[in-house]
């Protein structure tokens, strides 16, 4: 049975030695020495944990010919999430869902905390990228015809992604807490509340009141950073095994090669 | 075997299966049993920090919430052909975002088509735009509540004469006590202004409105009016 596992790339193949290296193992020199540790260290987690098949399996994998730049939307989209990941946890470090409070550290954050402006800007602005950048993986998705059979479970996938997406933006919306998203979040809710029968009960719960009160706040809050960042990291997950699991597929413009000696047979 | 299921009977004890090591008379063999306990004790534990967590979670849709009433000056600061706007605590604790505006009148025995009683001696109208809940303001030249964000339009009564709000503009309970005037709890009301339970923005109380929209279980209108 042939080895099914694609081989590893050129530049981490072992490489056959020069005529003027000794070919004994002793590491003749300090960097050799290092290597050596750095391999020998790589080597005990991968006998105790067979990882390295599993990143060969996911990294190196075959591409269809035709494969272009809009195949790296969905990656962009990945490092979008994780930028805003990584700026939300520091801003988390400095904001305060209260609400009265809230305004106030967001000034402080903006005003006063070395790179915050940025470090905010970058979180305010990267969910719009968010946004876009997950829409135009969607028009790829859809435009290359990518969502055929058998990759329809990871299209369904993807649009959990889009509305889990939105919402967070919707409950980020209402933290800086100034006037703006007062009554962004305001209106949401009420639009949200047109939903008949259970309107009425999803506006409670999302206000957890009657009224947009103390505890408002900190439950959009607690949903921003979360439920809802752990809910799209575990869904990134399942979408990025599907992607290894059934590869990508060519765009619509490339035609099938059969061999000449098949379509012979076939006549 | 579904198909030797279906013909020949079930059978009913561990010994009739003729599973090893069965005893006399008994119907579940050992390793059902175990598994099911193991389901059992898995799906306790997982319902004894859930249940208690979502109760949590969903518990304020259900609590009753404070209602006050608020005194906002005497009766002879308020006309009957204008109104004056009050501001109004309805969250304590959180502020400015706790406030908004009422606007409040006299009741016009030639204006007003509503029948008069003890809770409309004066007319307090709320700020929050029936369409989605922005804050309407009262031009006093046009003689409407006009709302910023799209375009709603309220004739003096407060009924809708243009946009998208879907039903009047809610009001509050009004009394005089000792010269002065209280502002009491919100109701809603229909295009006829019946009054109802208060409703969010956005869920018209004209036709099945009252029942597609449920209010509050614990926040009703004053019994009786």
């Amino acid at each position: 049975m042939a080895n099914l596992r694609p081989p590893l790339p050129r530049a981490l193949r072992p490489k056959p030695k020069g005529p003027s290296e000794d070919n004994g193992h002793a590491p003749t020199g300090a960097r050799e020495a290092v290597a050596e540790k750095g391999i020998s260290a790589v080597d005990w987690v991968d006998e105790r944990t067979s990882l390295s098949g599993g990143a060969r399996w996911l990294m190196f994998r075959k591409i269809p010919r035709g494969t272009n730049w809009f195949y790296t939307l969905g990656s962009a989209t990945l490092f979008a999430f994780l930028a805003q990941a990584v700026t939300g946890v520091i801003l988390a470090m400095y904001y305060d869902p209260s609400a009265t409070r809230a305004y106030e550290s967001v000034r402080y954050i903006t005003n006063e905390v070395f790179l915050g402006e940025f470090v905010r800007g970058m979180h305010k602005w990267g969910s719009t990228v968010m946004v876009i950048l997950v829409f135009l993986h969607m028009g790829r998705t859809f435009f290359y015809g990518a969502y055929k059979y058998p990759r329809e479970l990871n299209w369904v996938i993807g649009v959990v992604l889009l509305l889990l997406t939105l919402f967070m933006s919707f409950t980020g919306y209402l933290l800086p807490f100034d006037q703006r998203s007062f009554w962004a979040t305001t209106v949401g809710v009420a639009i949200n509340g047109t939903g008949p029968l259970v309107g009425p009960y999803l506006n409670d719960f999302l206000r957890a009141g009657p009224e947009f009160g103390t505890t408002t706040l900190a439950r959009f809050y607690a949903l921003h950073m979360l439920v809802l960042p752990g809910a799209i990291a575990a869904m990134i997950g399942a979408h990025l095994y599907l992607v290894a699991r059934l590869g990508t597929t060519a765009p619509p413009w490339i035609k099938t090669d059969i061999d000449p000696e098949l379509r012979k047979e076939d006549a | 075997m579904p198909r030797d299921r279906k013909q020949s009977k079930q059978p009913k004890t561990t010994l009739e299966e003729q599973i090893p090591g069965a005893f006399e008379g008994e119907t579940v063999s050992r390793r059902r049993f175990m598994t099911g306990t193991a389901h059992a004790a898995g799906g306790i534990a997982v319902a004894a920090f859930t249940l208690p967590a979502v109760g949590m979670a969903i518990g304020p849709m259900f609590e009753k919430a404070e209602q006050n009433w608020e005194s906002v000056g005497p009766i002879g600061d308020f006309a009957d052909d204008t109104y004056i706007p009050r501001t109004l605590t309805i969250v304590r604790g959180i502020g400015d975002a706790g406030k908004t505006t009422v606007y409040i009148r006299q009741y016009n025995s030639q204006l007003d088509s509503e029948e008069r009683d003890e809770y409309n001696e004066f007319i307090a109208i709320s700020t929050r735009c029936m369409h989605l809940g922005c804050p309407v303001r009262f031009v006093g030249a046009s003689q409407r509540f006009i709302c910023p964000c799209h375009g709603g339009v309220y004739d003096f009564e407060g009924k809708v004469s243009g946009g998208p709000p879907v039903r009047p503009l809610d009001r509050f309970y009004t009394r005089v006590r000792n010269g002065q005037l209280e502002i009491g709890p919100r109701f809603s009301v229909n295009s006829e202004l019946r009054r109802f339970s208060p409703r969010d923005p956005g869920m018209p109380l004209d036709g099945i409105g009252q029942y597609v929209y449920p209010a509050r279980p614990t926040t009703r209108k004053i019994p009786g009016t």
